[in-house]
């Protein structure tokens, strides 16, 4: 079978299993989110001050929370089968709309985020690999343990710290220079300026476990026949290493890192607050500490897709990356 | 006689609390099939690495020669050891279910070796490695090129090994148990494919193995291994005919022969009692625990390897005088 036909006959089975896995997590999610005390009314009425039992009750009304769970499950459903996610009490704006206007920022960060992670932890466990017990192995070590274990929101004050507090280079918060008005290459590498110390915070406690998984994968990868024979053609170490010992270690490190594309999301929570950085991590935050339970459906229900295509970009990537994965 | 083209003087290979191949020497001419035959633990595989160069990291030639086409390649810098490597010498393993890598077309694996000493273009080695494929009687070659190793079966995997081996025409081809993996029906194409390689494309065969039957058939010379010394050499047809280690006549005893006098269906084959695993602590002949003829000199050192006649040797001077009698009663009847 050709490459192409085996790749989308991957496709087709993934986005056939992710339809029913989505139905489920939107039910189970609405439901879980119905056990916490409290709803938007509570908090709107709330922040008001002056709320009576009247306009709590004519809120509920008008968000439909009077409704019983089952009747608001299903219109939430009918919403969602109508490509709509519903409306936000305490925004006073379409769910899809504020999600729109965050979801740009926070898979620009997650993303980057993840690049670096993945080049950077992976060559870190490449050179790890050649060493190994010698003193570039042991010093990456020693490093990488360091940001495995720092907590990413101690990482972000201290890249503050010393990048915009200290040396000026870089700015400590926003995702643009705001009123500067730049256009084209100017404004991408404005944006880029912004994005460093962010994706890099985040991106830390990665690279520390793609470099040992790396290591650990292409020492095991280093012992196999192959290898010997590769080295019988007269390769040079470095050819033998990335031609062919580093394909095969790949393979663990792409299904973790795919595995982590969705959690970023909950670490980008943390790095968006220390960045004031305007993104669906802060506005998922927020929602649950205003009951504004659509948004937050939205936003889960965002991850969930992130999720799904994240794992199907890995089988892709992995049938790519080894022949012996076929459909099942 | 043929110039040497591999000639190996006194090898030892030593990890750090053993010497599993010790004082070894033997040649290879030109265009020859030499076997080293042996039981596991001899050091026949390892020999075979050493040849290469690829010895385990913990394993070192620590001394003796390696005298390939004049070059000596025990001292050759790691950059020329890897120009002769492929290119000069290549080696066929024993596992081609893992030899090959995974991920890679079979054919993208022959193109590699190709551009990497031939200087062939993508394209050219394309259409050679194709050649290769079909000289290594894989069907339909040009479609096989992009397949990848797991659609392929133990012998099919092999010839891939021996396509990427032969692909730069090498002088010098080691077979490491090439078919020891193998089903039965399939070694003998592949014994045969290595023949008509050696025969088509004029190169030397070094056969690793351990059994006795694909010596007897494929091999002109052979060069008995026990416990990392060489015991006896001798060429195929004579020592056939008439072994001189006590070893070699136990190995031969204990093989089933076709047209052979006894057949286990009405005789138990003949075995050599005790285990390998006795040599280690000898200081003399490594055999003596398990040889019926061994006599006191045997334990004093390893008895040296004596000539029988021009091509014959055995590390034996128990038999060496029957031999010699042999030899001079042929003479006195002559």
């Amino acid at each position: 079978m050709s490459s192409i036909g085996r790749l989308a006959k991957t496709f087709r089975r993934t986005a056939l299993q992710a339809i029913p896995t989505v139905i489920g997590i939107v039910v189970i999610n609405f439901l879980l989110l119905q056990l916490a005390p409290g709803d938007a009314a509570d908090v709107l009425a709330g922040e008001s001050g002056s709320a009576t039992m009247e306009t709590v009750a004519a809120l509920r009304a008008r968000f439909g929370l009077d409704q019983p769970v089952l009747v608001q499950l299903v219109a939430y459903l009918d919403n969602l089968a109508h490509f709509s996610l519903g409306f936000s009490p305490r925004y006073n704006l379409p769910v899809a709309e504020i999600i729109g206007q965050r979801l740009p920022g926070t898979l620009s960060l997650m993303l980057t985020a993840l690049a670096i992670a993945i080049v950077i932890g992976i060559s870190a466990g490449v050179v790890m690999a050649s060493f190994s017990s010698r003193w570039p192995d042991r010093v990456i070590s020693i490093v990488a343990i360091l940001f495995y274990s720092i907590p990413g929101f101690w990482i972000g004050l201290m890249l503050i710290v010393l990048f915009s507090v200290k040396l000026g280079w870089l700015p400590s918060g926003g995702s643009e220079t705001i009123g500067a008005g730049l256009t084209g290459a100017g404004a991408l590498l404005d944006k880029l300026r912004y994005m460093i110390l962010p994706a890099t915070s985040l991106a830390l406690f990665y690279v520390a476990i793609y470099a040992r998984l790396a290591r650990a994968a292409m020492l095991e990868v280093n012992t196999r026949d192959f290898v010997r024979t590769a080295a019988a053609k007269g390769l040079s170490p470095l050819s033998i290493t990335l031609r062919h010992v580093l394909r095969n270690a790949l393979l663990p490190v792409t299904t973790v890192a795919g595995m982590h594309l969705g959690g970023l999301l909950g670490g980008a929570v943390v790095v968006e607050t220390v960045y004031s950085w305007p993104g669906l991590g802060r506005l998922a935050f927020e929602a649950v500490m205003s009951r504004d339970f659509s948004i937050l459906l939205g936003v889960l229900l965002l991850s969930s897709f992130v999720v799904i295509i994240a794992n199907m970009m890995v089988d892709l990537l992995q049938a790519w990356l080894d022949p012996r994965i076929e459909v099942r | 006689m043929a110039k040497a083209l591999l000639d190996v003087r006194n090898l030892t290979i030593s990890f750090p609390d053993s010497s599993p191949v010790r004082e070894l020497s033997f040649t290879a001419n030109e265009g020859e099939t030499v076997a080293i035959v042996g039981e596991s633990g001899s050091g026949k595989s390892l020999t075979a690495l050493s040849l290469m160069r690829l010895l385990p990291n913990a394993a070192r030639i620590s001394s003796g020669s390696i005298t390939f086409a004049g070059t000596d390649l025990v001292s050759l810098p790691d950059r020329d050891m890897r120009h002769h490597r492929g290119r000069d010498i290549a080696m066929v393993f024993q596992e081609p279910m893992t030899s090959l890598n995974p991920v890679m077309t079979i054919g993208g694996q022959i193109s590699e070796v190709l551009r990497l000493h031939s200087g062939f273009s993508a394209r050219q080695a394309r259409s050679r490695a194709i050649e290769m494929l079909d000289l290594a009687r894989i069907p339909e070659p040009a479609r096989q090129y992009d397949e990848y190793p797991h659609r392929l079966s133990g012998g099919m995997r092999q010839r891939v090994m021996i396509a990427i081996a032969a692909a730069c025409q090498p002088k010098l081809l080691i077979a490491d148990e090439p078919t020891t993996a193998l089903d039965v029906t399939i070694q003998a194409q592949i014994l045969d494919l290595l023949d008509r390689l050696r025969r088509e494309l004029r190169l030397s065969l070094l056969l690793i193995t351990h059994d006795l039957g694909v010596v007897g058939q494929w091999a002109d010379r052979v060069v008995v291994m026990y416990a990392g010394r060489k015991v006896e050499e001798a060429p195929a047809d004579e020592l056939f005919a008439r072994p001189l280690h006590p070893y070699t006549r136990g190995l031969l005893a204990a093989s089933p022969r076709l047209n052979g006098d006894r057949h286990y269906r009405e005789a138990a084959l003949t075995e050599i009692h005790g285990s390998i695993a006795s040599a280690s602590r000898e200081s003399g002949c490594p055999f003596l625990p398990r040889c019926p003829i061994g006599i006191p000199t045997c334990r004093a050192r390893f008895p040296d390897l004596l000539t029988a006649s021009a091509a014959r040797h055995v590390a034996c001077p128990v038999t060496i005088v029957e031999e010699r009698s042999h030899g001079a009663a042929v003479g006195i009847r002559a």
